[in-house]
C-alpha cells in the first residue's frame, strides 16, 4: 500500500518553515505586535493484527498550524489546517481581532531576540529508513510478535493484538522576534498484548513494547512477543494482600508514572499558581539523597529530545533534583516572569494551545545497585502497574490502584492485584532507599527500578 | 442540503464546507473505496468550530479559536478495517483517501452500489441558537461572575481559575448501506478551579458543567456561573482540614450523581461489544447471567435532552438510542458498533463513536446510568455504622480483562453511627466490577444525572460522556487510605 501524499510532503521541514514564515508575515500585516507560528506536518502508518488476522491498517498524513498573536499585550491562540494563501490571510486577521476579547497581560510578551536560540544542534532524531517501512513489513512484525507470544506458553489463550506503528513529523517554528527554524523526527514502535484465562472468568492481560526513533533500535518482534507473554502468564492467580505498611519496589514502568507526576509539581506553571506542594521548596531537601533528576533535551536519538523549545529558546540540560535537593523548577517564559527569573527553556506547545512547561527527556538518574538488590526486602510489594488519578498536586496526597508481586525474602512470591498504594508524595520521594542501574530509555520519562521504604497498601 | 432547518427550533445552522458534499460525490467516493473488494465502506465528514476563554487573576488571559475540517474513510472486510483521512476536501485528496483505505481488501467482489438516501434523525439537543454566534463579551461576563462568586464565598479563597469553551461539530456520515446522515452537535463547557489557603495549608476544589446546549444553560438554577464558583470554593474550603482516610475494606455509600463513574468503570467498558467479541472482557460469555445485584438496572442512554453524552446519530450512521445493559442484575445487552454487531448477529446499538475524522469508530458509551431504586438516601447513610461517604470524584480507570477498577475521590466523609463526620483527604477506591455490583445492597430513589465535564478515553480516543446514579450502598469495597485500621 502506498499513499502518494505521504511521499510528496511527509515531514518536509522546509515546506513547514516556509508556511510558518508566510503566516508570520500575514500576522504582522494584520497588525499583530508579536506573533509565534508553529507548523507540524506528519505522516503515520499503523498496522494491527489480532489472533493472526488483520484488524486495522491506517495510513494518513496531517498538517496543521498554531498561531499565537499579541496585540497591545492581549493574547489569542488559534489553529487552522487550511493553507490556501487567501484563507491564511483571513485567519491571521481574525486571530488578531480575537485579541480584543482578552485583557492586557504584559508578562505574556514574546521573549526578546537575545534569548532566542542562535544555533540549532543536530540531535540525530531522523531515520530515513522509517519511511520505507510499508504495510507488508509492518504485517511481518505483528505476525511474528503475536505468534511468539501465543507459542511461549499454552496458558496464553487469547490476544488483544500486536500493533506496529511508524510516524514521521516535521516541526517548524517562527516568531516575530526573528527566530525561524525547523527540524524533523521519526519514530517506530511495536507492542504485543497477550491475554490469559484465569479462574472465576477473569482474564489477565499484559503487554511489552519497544519504541525508538530508529528502526535499528527496536527490540526484535519475537523477543517483544515472548517478554509480553512472560509478563502476562506471571499474573495468573493474582490476589489481594492484607492491608499493611511495607516497602514498595517500583518497576521502571510503574516508577515512570510516579516520575511523570513529579514533573507536574516542579513545573513553573504549577509553582506560581501555588498548585504544587513544592511551591516554596526550591533549594530544600525534597527527596532522598539517592534521588537525582535531570531534564535533558539534548540527548542524541532520545524520544524527548528537541533542538529548541516551543518559544524558540536555546535548550540545555536542567538538573532539577540533585542528591535530593530541589535545584530548580522548570519554566517557560511566562512562568519564569511570574516567578521573577529566566526561562529554563522548557516550553512545549501543541497546535491548539499556547506555550506551557513541558519536560523533554525527564530522567531519574540510575543508581549503583542491581534491580535484584533493590528488590531485596524481607516483605514488600513489587509494583508493576499503577491505576487511576489519585494524586493531588496541591497537597501531595497520593492514592492509586496497584498490581505487581508480593516479595518474600527478595523473591516474587505470588502476583498481586486490586490493592491501592497510599503515601504522601513528599514521604514517597524522601523514602527512596534504593535506586537501581536499569534505566528504561524507551520513553521520554525515564526511570530505573527504585524502592520506597514504606507505603500503605490497602487490600483485604 | 443547504439551508436545512431544524424542525424543532426553526433555527438555521451556519453554512459549512460540508454543504458542498452531495450524494453524487459521496457515491463516487464509496465506489472508489470499495473498488478493491471491501464489503462495507463509510465516510465521516467533520467540520468543527470552537472557541475558548481562559480566565485567571481576575482577567481574561487568553482567547482561543480553532476550525477543524476533514474526511475519514473506512473500508471494512470481515473484522479488518482500512482507514485513511484527509484534511483537504478536494476531489483528488478525497479519492486518494478512499483508495488508501480500500486497499485493506485486495481481492473479491464488491457489493452493488446502493442509492444514498438522507436519513431523518431525532433531535436530542435542540438549541435555539449557537453560543458561538453570541458576543465574546457575554462569555467573558460569565467568567467574571464565576470568579466573583468563588472569591465571595470565603476570604480564604486565594486563587480562582476559570475557563469557558464552546463549539459545534457539523457531521455527515455516509455509509455504503445507503445511509446519509447529517448532524449538528453543539457543546458548551464552563469550569472553575478555586484554591483555599489557611494556616499554611492549601487545598483546591473544582466545579464545572458541559452540555449540548446554548448559553441559556447558564441561566438555569444549579447551572449558573455563581453555582459553579461557589461549589468550587466550597469544596476547597471543605477539604482544607480533611483528615487521613482509613485503609482497607469498608462499607461505602456513593452519593447520587457523579458516583456514576462507578458504573462507567465497573461495568460500562466491560460491556462494550468489541472486548466481548474478542473474549478479552471479564463479562465475555455472561449474556443472560446474573452479573450484579438484582437491585441494579444499568442503561446506556444517548437520548437524554441536551446531555453531554447524547447523540442523535453515532459516527457510523446508526441512530442514538437507549439500551438496557443490565436488567435487575441480569446481563441483557452489549454496546455494539457495526463490526461487533455483525459478529454477534445483531443490530448496531448506536454506540459506534470516534474522537474525530482522524480515527475509526469503536463501541463507546454515551450516558451510562444506574436507574433509581426504592431506598431513602438518608436511610442508606443511616444504615452504616462505620464507612465512607463518597461524594465527588476526579476520575476512574478499569482493566477490562480482569474487571479491576479504581476511582479517585476528591470529596468524601467518614460515616460513623449513621452520620457523616470528618472530611477525608483525597483517596482512591479499588474494586472488581462484578464483585462490587454483587455487593450493592441498597439503591436510593434519588437518581441524579451528573452535569460534570466527563470525558472518556479508550485506545487514545476521547469522547464526551454522561454518568448518573442514585445514592448506592456497597457492602464492601477497598478504601485506599493511609491509615491502616
Amino acid at each position: 500500500m502506498s499513499c502518494d501524499q505521504d511521499k510528496r510532503t511527509a515531514a518536509n521541514a522546509k515546506v513547514c518553515q516556509e508556511l510558518a514564515e508566510q503566516m508570520l508575515s500575514f500576522a504582522k500585516r494584520a497588525g499583530a505586535d508579536g506573533a509565534e507560528v508553529l507548523v507540524r506536518d506528519g505522516a503515520e502508518l499503523e498496522v494491527k493484527i489480532r489472533m493472526g488476522e488483520t484488524e486495522l491498517i491506517k495510513e494518513a498524513g496531517s498538517r496543521g498550524l498554531g498561531l499565537r498573536v499579541l496585540k497591545e499585550d492581549r493574547a489569542a491562540v488559534t489553529y487552522t489546517s487550511d493553507f490556501e494563501p487567501q484563507a491564511m490571510r483571513s485567519f491571521a486577521e481574525e486571530s488578531v481581532a480575537l485579541c480584543g476579547l482578552a485583557e492586557p497581560e504584559p508578562l505574556a510578551a514574546l521573549p526578546d531576540r537575545e534569548e532566542m536560540a542562535r544555533a540549532i544542534p543536530e540531535l540525530d532524531l531522523w531515520d530515513e529508513s522509517v519511511l520505507s517501512i510499508d504495510v507488508a513489513d509492518a504485517m511481518r512484525w505483528t505476525q511474528a510478535g503475536e505468534k511468539a507470544a501465543l507459542k511461549f506458553d499454552p496458558r496464553v489463550t487469547n490476544s488483544e493484538g500486536a500493533t506496529f506503528g511508524r510516524g514521521v513529523g516535521a516541526v517548524a517554528f517562527a516568531t516575530s522576534a526573528g527566530f525561524s527554524a525547523a527540524y524533523r523526527g521519526s519514530n517506530v514502535s511495536f507492542v504485543v498484548e497477550p491475554v490469559c484465562d484465569d479462574s472465576e472468568g477473569k482474564k489477565r492481560n499484559g503487554h511489552h513494547y519497544t519504541s525508538n526513533r530508529f528502526v535499528a533500535g527496536l527490540q526484535p518482534a519475537e523477543e517483544v512477543g515472548i517478554e509480553a507473554a512472560r509478563r502476562t502468564v506471571a499474573k495468573l492467580g493474582s490476589r489481594k494482600v492484607a492491608t499493611c505498611q511495607v516497602p514498595a519496589v517500583f518497576s521502571p514502568e510503574a516508577g515512570r508514572s510516579l516520575l511523570g507526576q513529579f514533573a507536574g509539581v516542579i513545573s513553573g506553571g504549577a509553582v506560581w499558581r501555588k498548585s504544587s506542594y513544592l511551591a516554596e521548596r526550591e533549594g530544600t531537601l525534597v527527596a532522598s539523597p539517592l534521588v537525582s533528576i535531570v531534564d535533558d533535551p539534548l540527548l542524541p536519538r532520545a524520544p524527548g529530545s528537541r533542538p529548541f523549545d516551543s518559544e524558540g529558546l536555546a535548550v540545555r540540560p536542567n538538573v532539577v533534583v540533585s542528591e535530593g535537593i530541589l535545584r530548580t523548577f522548570l519554566c517557560d517564559v511566562y512562568s519564569a516572569r511570574k516567578l521573577g527569573r529566566k526561562s529554563t527553556a522548557s516550553a512545549g506547545r501543541g497546535l491548539g494551545g499556547g506555550p506551557h512547561v513541558t519536560t523533554s527527556n525527564f530522567i531519574l538518574r540510575p543508581g549503583k545497585s542491581s534491580a535484584k538488590e533493590a528488590s531485596n526486602v524481607a516483605q514488600g510489594l513489587y509494583v508493576t502497574q499503577l491505576m487511576g488519578f489519585g494524586f493531588n498536586p496541591v497537597t501531595g496526597d497520593f492514592s492509586q490502584g496497584a498490581a505487581g508481586f508480593w516479595i518474600e525474602n527478595g523473591e516474587h512470591a505470588f502476583p498481586v492485584s486490586e490493592v491501592t498504594i497510599s503515601v504522601n508524595f513528599d514521604d514517597l520521594w524522601k523514602g527512596v532507599d534504593a535506586v537501581a542501574d536499569d534505566l528504561d530509555t524507551r520513553s521520554s520519562v525515564q526511570c530505573p527500578t527504585f524502592r520506597v521504604a514504606r507505603v500503605t497498601v490497602a487490600g483485604t | 442540503m443547504k439551508g436545512e432547518v431544524n424542525p424543532e427550533t426553526d433555527f438555521h445552522f451556519p453554512a459549512t464546507p460540508l454543504d458542498a458534499i452531495d450524494a453524487r460525490i459521496a457515491e463516487q467516493l464509496l465506489s472508489e473505496a470499495l473498488a478493491s473488494g471491501g464489503e462495507h465502506a463509510d465516510l465521516y465528514f467533520e467540520y468543527r468550530s470552537s472557541c475558548d476563554f481562559a480566565f485567571e487573576e481576575g482577567r481574561v488571559r487568553s482567547v482561543g479559536r480553532a476550525i477543524v475540517l476533514g474526511l475519514g474513510v473506512r473500508v471494512v472486510r470481515g473484522v479488518a478495517s482500512g482507514y485513511a483521512y484527509t484534511e483537504e476536501l478536494s476531489e483528488a485528496r478525497m479519492l486518494e483517501a478512499a483508495r488508501t483505505a480500500g486497499q485493506i481488501a485486495s481481492h473479491g467482489g464488491s457489493p452493488a452500489p446502493v442509492a444514498l438516501a438522507a436519513k431523518s434523525l431525532p433531535s436530542f439537543y435542540p438549541v435555539r441558537e449557537l453560543s458561538l454566534s453570541r458576543s465574546g463579551e457575554e462569555k467573558v461576563a460569565l467568567l467574571r461572575r464565576v470568579d466573583a462568586a468563588a472569591r465571595a464565598y470565603d476570604p480564604r479563597i486565594v486563587r480562582v481559575e476559570a475557563g469557558y469553551a464552546e463549539g459545534w461539530s457539523d457531521v455527515l456520515v455516509v455509509s455504503s448501506d445507503g445511509t446519509m446522515a447529517r448532524d449538528r452537535q453543539p457543546m458548551v463547557r464552563l469550569g472553575v478551579n478555586a484554591m483555599a489557603e489557611d494556616q499554611g495549608k492549601r487545598q483546591s476544589g473544582r466545579s464545572g458543567t458541559a452540555k449540548r446546549r446554548g448559553l441559556d444553560l447558564f441561566a438555569e438554577p444549579g447551572s449558573t456561573p455563581e453555582d459553579h464558583g461557589r461549589e468550587a470554593a466550597r469544596l476547597a474550603i471543605a477539604m482544607l482540614h480533611a483528615q487521613e482516610a482509613p485503609a482497607g475494606p469498608m462499607e461505602v455509600v456513593l452519593a447520587a450523581g457523579e458516583s456514576g463513574i462507578l458504573l462507567h468503570e465497573a461495568v460500562g467498558h466491560g460491556l462494550e461489544a468489541d472486548f466481548n467479541r474478542k473474549q478479552t472482557s471479564n463479562y465475555s460469555g455472561q449474556m443472560g447471567k446474573q452479573v450484579a445485584s438484582s437491585l441494579c438496572t444499568v442503561v446506556d442512554d444517548a437520548t437524554i435532552t441536551g446531555a453531554r453524552g447524547s447523540i442523535n446519530v453515532d459516527d457510523e450512521g446508526s441512530p442514538g438510542g437507549r439500551n438496557v445493559l443490565i436488567e435487575n442484575g441480569i446481563l441483557v445487552g452489549y454496546m455494539q458498533d457495526r463490526i461487533s454487531a455483525r459478529h454477534f448477529g445483531t443490530k448496531p446499538t448506536g454506540n459506534g463513536r470516534r474522537e474525530s475524522f482522524r480515527q475509526p469508530p469503536m463501541p463507546r458509551m454515551t450516558n451510562t446510568l444506574l436507574l433509581a431504586g426504592n431506598d431513602d438516601p438518608q436511610d442508606i447513610i443511616g444504615s452504616v455504622a462505620r464507612g465512607v461517604y463518597a461524594k465527588r470524584f476526579s476520575g476512574g480507570q478499569v482493566n477490562i480483562s480482569n474487571g479491576d477498577f479504581v476511582f479517585s475521590l476528591t470529596e468524601s466523609y467518614l460515616i460513623e453511627d449513621g452520620k457523616l463526620t470528618a472530611p477525608l483527604r483525597g483517596v482512591n477506591l479499588i474494586g472488581n466490577g462484578p464483585e462490587v455490583l454483587r455487593n450493592v445492597t441498597m439503591v436510593g430513589h434519588d437518581f441524579l444525572l451528573s452535569d460534570g465535564t466527563w470525558t472518556c478515553g479508550k485506545d487514545g480516543q476521547s469522547v464526551p460522556v454522561g454518568i448518573g446514579t442514585p445514592t448506592v450502598k456497597i457492602a464492601q469495597i477497598t478504601v485506599g487510605g493511609t491509615k491502616a485500621a
